[in-house]
């Protein structure tokens, strides 16, 4: 292995153009590699490829509305994106998103319902950290059962967004259901307008909100002694330990932000699109940010774009359903592929011929109890 | 012996082997004589194992061939090599812990009933085995409770097993004790008597004169030579290793010890699967001096220096360094107290593989000014201050941006010791310093940790090679069962004495 | 060797069992006791219980075979789904032909089920042999493309011609409460029980056993001695795949029979905590299966009790809080394959 990377080192001289290329040739060979092998799903299923593709981009782009409705779509998913990510940079894979999204959705709904009368300078950023809060409590959880346990996060996570579905929905049909006459699913009441995040024009704000978490991620992991042991911890737990870095601590600190992430996204979710908790509004989100977090190659800047693209496969597939009568589905096979091809780069480096940068591959895989 | 008239068993002609940058082995030609032992003498990186993996069949050559036994052979894996009679004991034993000795020799080679695995005929034929070489073992012993000489002897079985008449020993001395070794050298004898030809990996001078029959020298991945024993010395082999003439005695002055830096009184230390490993160690060390810790591998120095260095938990006894008890201490409270640790695995504990040199330099103080301002870091200084040690250390790199997975062995090891050296130290703690790297960064090395010496520094130097203990050292302390069971001024501690020690038998 | 005959019968037994023992037999005489209050409740129980713990057997088979040659599978949820998914179509469509009589159909649709399971294995080792790819995302992907594609595909309003039908094996069948419990089940039940006796039988007491176990736990020694990890690795995950195919095809096939949307519903994922809490062995993992079994059968029976205090989202909660506690409190007792989870490197 270490001949192998012998030439590595002098690869210095080669121009910027060249190492942009490196970075996103992977990313950009696997949306187009799953947009293909979706075409020839729906070619197989009996629709028109290129009609659906098309309007699939008429409605994610078409106008500034399809535009808002993209950027709407994206922003959950910048935050559960970035959640995943963020957690692997630590060697920690966050499958729970999904749950602390929900468990900030509905907390931040609660907030947003319970508490009348306070102005909205106060209520939407209350409600926005105390999902966040709750989300990074229950990501807290998993952390601390890894190290004090050795319970592997992935399991853990796992369990615990079964566990979240179960819950919001007992909370959503029981204590904090929606009792609006005529009102028989289970819901939560309408957030209060002061707790409401809103749209500038068709933009949602929450969009910025996510851009800006997105460079304190990025400045939190690549600029401060955090981040410096978040990363060292995720690339060599053994020498973390031998350079004095709390491990556990450093474990658990990742699990509790990742889930505040998360949480946030849940948060931003009930108070600037759904205006309340409703059960399975929210379904997928955390999932997609593990395809929005390796397609964006587990980079803060990069799950921007990768979660602009996933948001507009979502705005855009209702147009399709629509317009080219093919059923929506057909967006997860395609986020599927892009997840597999973006997984897999071995492939597509093979098929463009480019080289991987040092440390850009993922290793989770070190077994259930270590 | 008449060496010079038994058949030739194995030839290699023009094997060459390229890696991604190095040229690993250069048309080497080799001829083994059945019942000899050859010495296959080369510094690491030599291209010595690169060369028995493709005897093997582990690796393909790009060029050249194979002739065993008069015959070309092609050998796809192993299997191809085996079958021809040819067997390996690796360096790193490949033997699966958690099963016995009888599992471990019939895998690959099964005796089976059916479908129905037949543990009792693999049983019998092991002990059939070790009666017949001499090569005592408990067949029904699971491996991970065996002693490492006795795991060498399932290695050795299990080539026999496989009706191996030509057998690679790969360093085979490294893990052993100066008595064990003569042991193992007797098994050898024995085992040419009875017909089987043996190549003998090693680096060790001393080994070679004493069981070869004739000694090949591999260097930068060609055959340089082959010497006679019987006239050969040690510094002529070496040189022939090396290529220049080496100094094999390190250049120092006599100690000036002063205050006892670190004190150490009946430490207990678990290892991994929870067994005691370190059993009421007891030692000091004096600023200024050099104490080195020998005993064979295993012994419970990786957990000793674990303890000391706040990565593994102490059970019961107390260590203080520099006045102050650390004996539960966590790493950064021992660091700081002004300990340098070169870790004995440097790719597991000692770097971080993706990060830069600059980045790697700083990790153990990336927090402290001027690193770092609160918890921002301070990018810049580390690079700049990354590059210097870079060029005072002599590390051969492109650039201070360079990944450390991309270095050789040597300059890795260079990068750590730079880090620690470059801090305020009291003491050096070096476990395995010099293990696997190039002879040019040997000597470096020891000649750093001289300096910090005669600069007053306390050293503690772990190390499973005697030679490199006895060249450093000013004082000896033996290392057995957990346990130091005499400590011997380097005026006393004789090669023998020591070796005896290190086998457990106080002389 | 020769043991010695000194240690008495049930000194021995004892060693070999220990605390296990103890809890079978407490555990049997509760059933008997409970079963002389009320023998229908009981009765329906156990062989919920039963039930219930077949695709976990099956599923933690799977994730035990891969394990104990290095691979780490936590795609077997995504393994289970799709099989689930294809080996309903093809019991649609195959009866649509009418060709065949609707146990053939039903057979049929089994195999392609298991066929389906074992591709998405040879995918899995695919991803992390030849691409060395992390097992994990290697698994993850398995597991959001079988949502994905079989979300796509998915369609109501299919008919099939049946399910797999119980059979009773004879007089056995009329024992009181072993009879219904066990003797009086569909196919892939028995198949299952039939199944952890042999993979214990081919891991411990064969060549290819002692193979793969070498192979996870110390590839490189395997490789030495000539064995082709590689080979291994991928054969052993394909065939463990068709493990998590059958579980798949008991949900679609015998248990429910027919395929909704998830219907998985996270056993893939509750496998591998069964497959940890067997400590990697087929019994283990079958005495573990059917405490989760056993859970899961009590939630149904809660729900029938009708005086239902607790909400029934807290019911539902139970096997997967069951698997977090299993999870934290024997992780770091029992020892997994030293080698699971990290590709093979020769040198």
């Amino acid at each position: 292995m270490s001949e192998q990377s012998v030439e590595e080192g002098n690869g210095r001289s080669s121009s910027w153009l060249r190492r942009i290329w490196n970075t996103t040739s992977v990313p950009v060979g696997a949306v187009l590699l799953a947009a293909l092998i979706g075409a020839a799903i729906l070619a197989i299923s009996g629709a028109n490829p290129l009609d659906a593709y098309a309007a699939l981009i008429k409605g994610s782009f078409g106008d500034s509305a399809a535009v808002g409705r993209t950027l709407e779509k994206a922003t959950p998913l910048i935050f559960s994106g970035l959640a995943v990510a963020f957690a692997f940079k630590a060697g920690l894979f966050n499958i729970g998103a999904q749950g602390q999204l929900l468990v900030g959705a509905i907390v931040a709904a609660y907030v947003g319902f319970s508490i009348e009368g306070l102005p909205a300078i106060i209520h939407a950023p209350l409600a926005l950290i105390a999902g966040a809060a709750a989300g990074a409590i229950y990501g807290a959880f998993p952390g601390a059962l890894k190290t004090y346990t050795g319970a592997n996060e992935v399991i853990t996570t796992i369990m615990l967004n079964y566990v979240a579905i179960n819950l919001t929905d007992y909370l959503a049909d029981g204590p904090w259901k929606d009792t609006t006459p005529g009102n028989v699913v289970a819901r939560t009441p309408k957030i209060f307008d002061s707790a409401a995040i809103p749209f500038v024009g068709d933009i949602p704000i929450g969009f910025f909100i996510a851009l800006l978490m997105a460079v304190i991620t990025w400045w939190l992991l690549y600029k401060t002694t955090i981040g410096f042991e978040i990363r060292t911890v995720g690339l060599n737990p053994h020498a973390a330990k031998y350079a004095g870095i709390k491990v556990a601590f450093t474990v658990i600190l990742t699990m509790t932000l990742s889930g505040l992430l998360a949480g946030m996204g849940g948060s931003i979710e009930t108070q600037g699109i759904v205006g309340r908790y409703q059960p399975g509004f929210n379904a997928n989100l955390g999932f997609d940010g593990i395809t929005v977090a390796l397609l964006g190659k587990t980079h803060p800047f990069g799950v921007i774009p990768a979660a602009l693209l996933i948001g507009a496969m979502k705005a855009g597939s209702s147009q399709m359903q629509f317009s080219a009568d093919v059923a929506k589905e057909i967006t997860d096979v395609i986020m599927a592929f892009i997840l597999f091809f973006v997984a897999a780069d071995m492939i597509i480096r093979w098929i463009l011929r480019t080289r991987a940068a040092e440390g850009e591959k993922i290793t989770l895989s070190t077994g259930w109890g270590k | 012996m008449i060496i010079k008239d038994a058949p030739i068993v194995l030839e290699t002609k023009g094997m060459t082997k390229r890696f991604p940058g190095v040229l690993a082995n250069d048309h080497v030609d080799l001829k083994l004589h059945k019942g000899e032992i050859l010495a296959l003498l080369g510094e690491n990186g030599a291209g010595k194992s690169t060369l028995m993996n493709m005897i093997y069949g582990l690796y393909h050559p790009d060029e050249g061939e194979i002739w065993i036994k008069g015959e070309k052979v092609r050998l796809n894996d192993p299997g191809d090599a085996i079958a021809r009679g040819v067997g390996m004991v690796h360096q790193h034993f490949q033997l699966v812990p958690v099963m016995t000795v009888a599992e471990n020799v019939m895998l690959g080679a099964e005796i089976t009933r059916g479908l129905y695995l037949d543990q009792r005929t693999a049983v019998t034929k092991v002990h059939e085995l070790s009666m017949q070489y001499g090569l005592e073992v408990d067949p029904t012993a699971v491996i991970e409770d065996l002693p490492v000489g006795t795991q060498q002897r399932v290695e050795i079985i299990k080539a026999l097993y496989r009706n191996a008449d030509i057998l690679i020993l790969d360093e085979p001395t490294a893990v052993l004790t100066p008595q064990e070794a003569h042991e193992l050298f007797r098994i050898m004898n024995d085992l040419t008597e009875q017909g089987v030809s043996i190549i003998f990996i090693t680096h060790k001078l001393k080994e070679v004169l004493a069981v070869a029959d004739r000694v090949g020298v591999l260097r930068g991945g060609k055959y340089v030579g082959t010497a006679d024993p019987k006239t050969a010395t040690e510094a002529s082999l070496a040189e022939l290793m090396v290529g220049r003439k080496v100094i094999l005695q390190v250049d120092k002055a006599k100690a000036q010890p002063g205050e006892p830096v670190l004190k150490v009184s009946d430490l207990v230390v678990k290892d991994d699967r929870d067994q005691i490993a370190v059993d009421g160690l007891s030692l000091e060390v004096h600023a200024g001096e050099i104490l080195g810790v020998a005993g064979v591998q295993g012994n419970g120095q990786r957990e000793f220096v674990e303890a000391l260095t706040g990565l593994r938990p102490v059970v019961s006894g107390k260590a203080v360094i520099a006045g102050q008890d650390i004996t539960h201490a966590p790493p950064r409270t021992i660091t700081e107290l002004g300990v340098a640790h070169i870790p004995e695995d440097r790719e597991k504990h000692g770097l971080v593989m993706p990060y830069t040199l600059a980045d790697n330099m700083v990790l153990n103080r990336y927090y402290q000014k001027p690193y770092a301002n609160g918890i921002i870091l301070n990018q810049e200084k580390i690079d700049q201050d990354g590059a210097a040690l870079v060029e005072k250390y002599d590390v051969r790199t492109p650039s201070v941006y360079t990944p450390a997975s991309s270095l050789s062995g040597g300059n890795k090891q260079k990068v750590i010791v730079a880090r620690e050296f470059s801090r305020e130290m009291k003491l050096l703690i070096a476990n395995q310093p010099t293990r696997g790297i190039d002879v040019g960064s040997i000597e470096f090395i020891h000649n750093q940790i001289v300096a910090q010496r005669d600069e007053g520094v306390a050293v503690l130097l772990v190390s499973a090679e005697l030679d490199e203990v006895l060249g450093l050292a000013d004082r000896v302390a033996v290392i057995f069962d957990g346990r130091i069971v005499k400590t011997l001024s380097i005026a006393e501690a004789t090669r023998e004495r020591v070796g005896l020690l290190m086998a457990g038998s106080d002389a | 060797m020769e043991t010695t005959t000194s240690i008495p019968i049930w000194k021995r037994i004892w060693d070999r069992l220990g605390i296990l023992g103890a809890i079978i037999i407490l555990v049997l005489i509760g059933i008997v006791v409970s079963f002389i209050q009320n023998q229908q409740v009981t009765t329906a129980v156990l062989s919920s219980t039963i039930r219930q713990s077949t695709p976990l057997v099956l599923g933690a088979l799977c994730g035990l075979i891969g394990e104990r040659t290095g691979i780490i599978n936590i795609g077997i949820e995504g393994q289970m789904l799709m099989a689930a998914f294809i080996g309903y179509l093809a019991n649609v469509y195959i009866g649509q032909l009418g060709v065949f009589s609707v146990g053939m159909t039903l057979f049929l649709a089994a195999l392609i089920g298991i066929a389906t399971g074992a591709l998405l294995g040879l995918l899995l080792a695919f991803m992390s042999v030849t691409l060395k790819m992390d097992q994990i995302i290697g698994g993850t992907v398995i597991n959001i493309l079988a949502i994905g594609i079989t979300g796509y595909f998915y369609q109501v309003g299919l008919t099939t011609q049946g399910k797999l039908q119980p059979i009773a094996l004879g007089r056995l069948a009329d024992i009181p409460l072993v009879g219904p419990v066990l003797f009086d089940n569909p196919p892939i039940t028995y198949i299952t029980l039939i199944l952890v006796v042999v993979v214990h039988y081919m891991l411990f007491y064969t060549r290819w056993g002692l193979r793969s176990r070498a192979v996870g736990e110390y590839p490189s020694a395997a490789d030495t001695v000539g064995i082709n990890v590689y080979l291994m690795r991928y054969v052993n995950t394909t065939i463990a795949g068709g493990f998590a195919g059958l579980a798949g095809v008991f949900l679609t096939l015998e248990a429910v029979g027919s395929f909704e949307r998830l219907m998985t519903n996270g056993r893939g994922f509750v496998a591998l905590a069964v497959m940890i809490f067997g400590k990697w062995t087929p019994f283990g993992a079958w005495g573990a299966a059917l405490l989760f079994g056993f859970a899961t059968a009590m939630q149904t029976q809660f729900q029938f009790m009708g005086n239902l205090t607790i909400p029934h989202q807290f019911i539902g909660m139970l096997p997967y809080l069951l698997t977090i506690v299993v999870l934290a409190g024997f992780v770091g007792r029992s020892r997994p394959p030293a080698a699971e989870g990290i590709p093979y490197e020769k040198e």
